[in-house]
């Protein structure tokens, strides 16, 4: 049985230790979205091997990884946090409120949204108003009453469209690509319909739960948080069309292929230059009270936005990042060199 | 069944003989045989499920277990990795290694010159850790500074699944006539003298002839909708199958036609010709003659005799793959200059996590599954079999002792990412201890496991037959005596086996790790419990999120090993169980 004690003695013993080693850091802490989170640990690992100490990237969510980096400022809080949105009001003050004052937003690039289905299923040319239709839980009748969605079949829709049931697999509540879709694709596709738009004017709340609310009658799937295995489903059964990263588009394209929506094609041009509108920033915030604290975060900073990064044949347009335009290019990376901070006046 | 229904001879004496007992006898026994075909049936359904499961997983790891490298001669040169001449560590790990790596490669492609082009082969076939291996050989021996050294290239993701087969299906064919060409660059035509590309042509055509006919069902259908749709979206309709009709036609017309020549775009599969130690990229076929763009100019514009060239058809189409003709025109030219070496993917088991396919490992994973389970353990294993030896032998029977019991068996079922939570409110905000940490992770996982090994430590305490404790007693010894010194050596066995059990259970964990950080992209090998660190299983969810194609192959294989550890583990459960066990 002394052995047994000698077991326990060694585990007082590293638990004494590790209560102590907690105060200095020599590593940074990255937290947030997993949709940055591909692109982030990318930069990580260029950063380590140009001979610093690579960061660790935690992958939380970005609402969960705000939280985190919001918590205060110290070595036991992130110095940066992805987020596949920018950072809203409230947790903005609520950084402030707990000693965040000097936060750095830094736009990295797009991701599209796309909706996809098999390369041997049909082609697809859909619009936002007919996504809306397709998905939403309650749709404007002829009288433009909002009944249960009535529609089976695409082509129920619009003749046009190919004569296949509506199943679509997409992301869980839980997701930012899900909060993305909802607002890039089902608000304003609830707005390109006269019924909805008029309700939008007479009775706010009712508009905004009618395109927030997605149909529960098996038209749309929750298929989880791994985009990949949305593909898998996509090439085992051609009838089914995903909404998904344009990354995994691109990492696919022999076995899946893009709907147009409202005529244009997802790709990385049409992503760039803004004509594939459903399409979202990227963003990183950066703590500047950790600057010159946590060793190397400057240098990591500048790392992020140099052109080897971000640019246009940077290696994250590699990882499937659609890259900011030059100009803006050139703004952020003068916002870096500047550290330059969120203010209240920045429009949130 | 009542003995009521039997034909009894004599009052009280049953007639087993008796047809109605011989046919109860069999109703019996087919009773009894069905429920062993059941018992059967339901481990052969759940037998087939694993078979498929491990297969499944083993047949997507095994490309994971190689990897394509160049085998190729480097000049590092002192201007590339050497600053101002020093030799140290510091400076050559600094050195623009893949500098090094172009200067190599590109003595095979001197044309290969402009920018776009350069990052095309350089960046997108080689991987950015090409120059590892020159690197860590010069690193070790400075002297090989300005020499040639014989090094290995890593080739990248892509690349990799090309060789593989993963990319496209290739097929080649020796060309039967003999071909002429009208240049070594740039846009050429070629002309053979029988009609060698008539196979391609045909193929081209009967795709053509295939999606006319889905244009043309399309076509009806739309046709049909046009009676239902609104007035208003009439013209429109119409609109759109007139265009359609346009193509289809087209489609059509040329999937008829005989002779002529025809395109190929980056939707149809492609079609490279060899000849001349050069390589030509059709983008018009006719039977026997096309034109096309040169990929590797060609040595001289000479005519090839028949089985000096040949025909390469890349079944998936330029426009559905990642590399394009060009690049593999370019990994074909090395392959034929014997750079490209297969072999064991080593760096799958030794090297870190990165984002690059082809240079992720999970050894970082691994170390910290082990430093994990090591915190576990070590507290688990005292606190778990105490708590149960103090709880079935010496606690008073009361309420409070039930109701702790009750706990017990309640938090065993509890959530996982409860403990997770639990993990994070108490040992990182109210300690402060280090996030990501294998301590904090082993921890939490402690907390899981523990009443699980309370409750079999107790039941295999509980089966330790009372002669053996009351001979002890009656001997003379003290209660603690007959507990320690006989009743729990021979418990140990299940003891033991709980606790592997346990382990098992903590071993595959994610959830609670979420929580207190652990999911998290971690380079560098962690060194101590309270260094950040990732565990397998953690390392298996994040790859398998990951775009690239290559991570699939890299998550099977991480699953591959961490069934394996499994089995290890419950492998020493059965061993420890039959080395210690006693019977009476």
């Amino acid at each position: 049985m002394n052995k047994t004690f000698l077991l326990a003695g060694l585990c007082a013993a590293a638990l004494a230790t590790g209560g102590t080693a907690a105060s200095a850091r020599d590593q940074i802490r990255i937290v947030g979205s997993s949709t940055v989170y591909p692109f982030t640990t990318a930069v990580a690992e260029q950063f380590g091997k140009a001979g610093n100490k690579a960061p660790v990237v935690e992958s939380t969510g970005t609402g969960g990884g705000m939280k985190l980096f919001c918590a205060g400022v110290g070595a036991q809080h992130p110095d940066a946090s992805n987020a596949s949105r920018r950072i809203t009001k409230r947790e903005f003050e609520d950084c402030k409120t707990n000693g965040v004052t000097d936060v750095i937003e830094t736009k990295i690039g797009f991701d599209g949204l796309t909706v996809a289905n098999s390369k041997s299923g049909p082609d697809l040319k859909l619009t936002k108003e007919q996504i809306f239709l397709a998905l939403a839980k309650n749709v404007p009748n002829a009288e433009g009453k909002l009944v249960p969605n009535p529609y089976k079949n695409w082509s129920d829709i619009n003749a046009a469209l190919p004569n296949i049931k509506i199943e679509v697999l997409g992301p869980p509540p839980s997701s930012g690509t899900r909060d993305s879709f909802h607002e890039l694709v089902m608000e304003p596709g609830a707005e390109a319909i006269p019924a909805l738009k008029a309700l939008k004017a007479a009775d706010r709340k009712a508009f905004d739960t009618a395109w927030k609310q997605l149909r529960e009658d098996g038209g749309y799937v929750e298929a989880g948080e791994n985009d990949n295995l949305i593909v898998q489903k996509l090439v085992a059964n051609p009838a089914s069309v995903g909404v998904f990263g344009f990354s995994f588009l691109e990492e696919n394209t022999a076995k899946i292929k893009g709907a147009t929506i409202n005529g244009i094609s997802p790709t990385f041009e049409n992503i760039a230059s803004g004509t594939y509108t459903v399409a979202r920033p990227l963003f990183i915030y950066f703590k500047k009270q950790h600057v010159g604290v946590i060793p190397g975060l400057d240098k990591f900073m500048v790392e992020f936005v140099s052109d080897r990064a971000i640019g246009e044949d940077g290696y994250l347009s590699r990882k499937g990042l659609v890259a900011l335009p030059k100009a803006d290019v050139a703004k952020v990376r003068a916002d870096i060199q500047a550290q330059r901070i969120l203010t209240s006046e920045a429009g949130l | 069944m009542t003995d009521a229904t039997l034909q009894t001879a004599d009052a009280g004496r049953v007639d087993f003989r008796s047809p109605a007992a011989q046919a109860h006898l069999r109703k019996r026994y087919a009773v009894e045989s069905r429920f062993k075909f059941y018992g059967v049936a339901a481990i052969a359904f759940a037998a087939f499920f694993i078979v498929f499961l491990v297969s499944d997983i083993v047949t997507k790891a095994i490309p994971a277990f190689t990897e394509h490298r160049l085998s190729i001669t480097l000049t590092p040169t002192a201007e590339r990795v050497a600053e101002g001449g020093r030799t140290d560590r510091q400076t050559l790990m600094a050195g623009d290694w893949n500098a090094v790596v172009r200067d190599g490669v590109g003595k095979y492609f001197p044309d290969v010159t402009n920018r776009a082009q350069r990052s095309k082969l350089y960046n997108e076939l080689i991987s950015i850790g090409g120059g590892d291996d020159i690197r860590n050989r010069v690193i070790a021996d400075p002297s090989l500074l300005g020499k040639p050294v014989q090094a290995q290239v890593l080739l990248s993701d892509d690349s990799d699944l090309y060789f593989k087969g993963m990319m496209t299906e290739r097929t080649e064919r020796e060309g039967r006539g003999s071909i002429g060409v009208s240049g070594t660059s740039g846009d050429v035509s070629i002309a053979t003298n029988v009609n060698d590309f008539a196979q391609d042509v045909a193929r081209v055509r009967s795709d053509l002839q295939a999606a006319a006919r889905r244009a043309q069902l399309e076509i009806n259908r739309l046709k049909a909708a046009l009676e239902t749709v609104a007035p208003d979206r009439r013209a429109a309709l119409q609109d759109q199958i007139n265009r359609q009709i346009a193509v289809a036609t087209d489609m059509d017309r040329r999937a008829k036609s005989v002779g002529g020549t025809e395109l190929i775009g980056d939707s149809t599969s492609s079609v490279l010709v060899k000849m001349n130690g050069g390589v030509i990229k059709l983008t018009e076929i006719g039977n026997e003659k096309a034109s096309g763009t040169v990929l590797i100019p060609l040595k001289d514009a000479s005519e090839a005799k028949p089985g000096s060239w040949k025909i390469i058809n890349l079944t998936t189409p330029e426009g559905s793959r990642k590399l394009s003709d060009q690049q593999i025109a370019w990994l074909d030219r090395m392959k034929e200059e014997g750079l490209v070496t297969q072999a064991f993917a080593s760096r799958l088991f030794f090297s870190g996590d990165s984002r690059e396919p082809e240079l992720a490992g999970i050894i970082g994973g691994l170390t910290g599954t082990a430093l994990t389970m090591l915190v576990t353990l070590v507290l688990c294993l005292p606190i778990g079999v105490l708590a149960a030896i103090y709880l079935e032998e010496f606690a008073p029977k009361n309420r409070l002792t039930d109701f702790i019991e009750i706990n017990i068996n309640n938090l065993a079922a509890v959530p996982s990412i409860v403990f997770g939570l639990l993990g994070l409110a108490i040992f990182l905000n109210t300690f402060d201890m280090p996030r990501s940490s294998p301590l904090v992770g082993g921890l939490v996982l402690a907390l899981l496991v523990l009443p699980t090994i309370i409750i079999s430590s107790r039941a295999a305490l509980k089966a330790v037959p009372p002669s053996i404790r009351e001979a002890a007693l009656g001997l003379g010894a003290s209660k603690q005596q007959a507990v320690f010194q006989h009743v729990l050596p021979v418990a140990m066995p299940g003891v033991l086996t709980g606790t592997i059990i346990g382990m098992a259970h903590a071993l595959g964990e994610t959830a609670p790790l979420l929580m207190i950080g652990m999911v998290a992209f971690i380079i560098d090998v962690p060194r101590s419990v309270t260094e950040s660190a990732t565990v397998l299983p953690v390392q298996i969810f994040l790859w398998s999120d990951l775009p690239e194609p290559a991570f699939q192959a890299k998550t099977a294989a991480a699953i591959v090993i961490l069934l394996l550890f499994l089995f290890v583990m419950n492998g020493a459960a059965i061993w420890l169980r039959r080395r210690f066990e006693r019977r009476w």
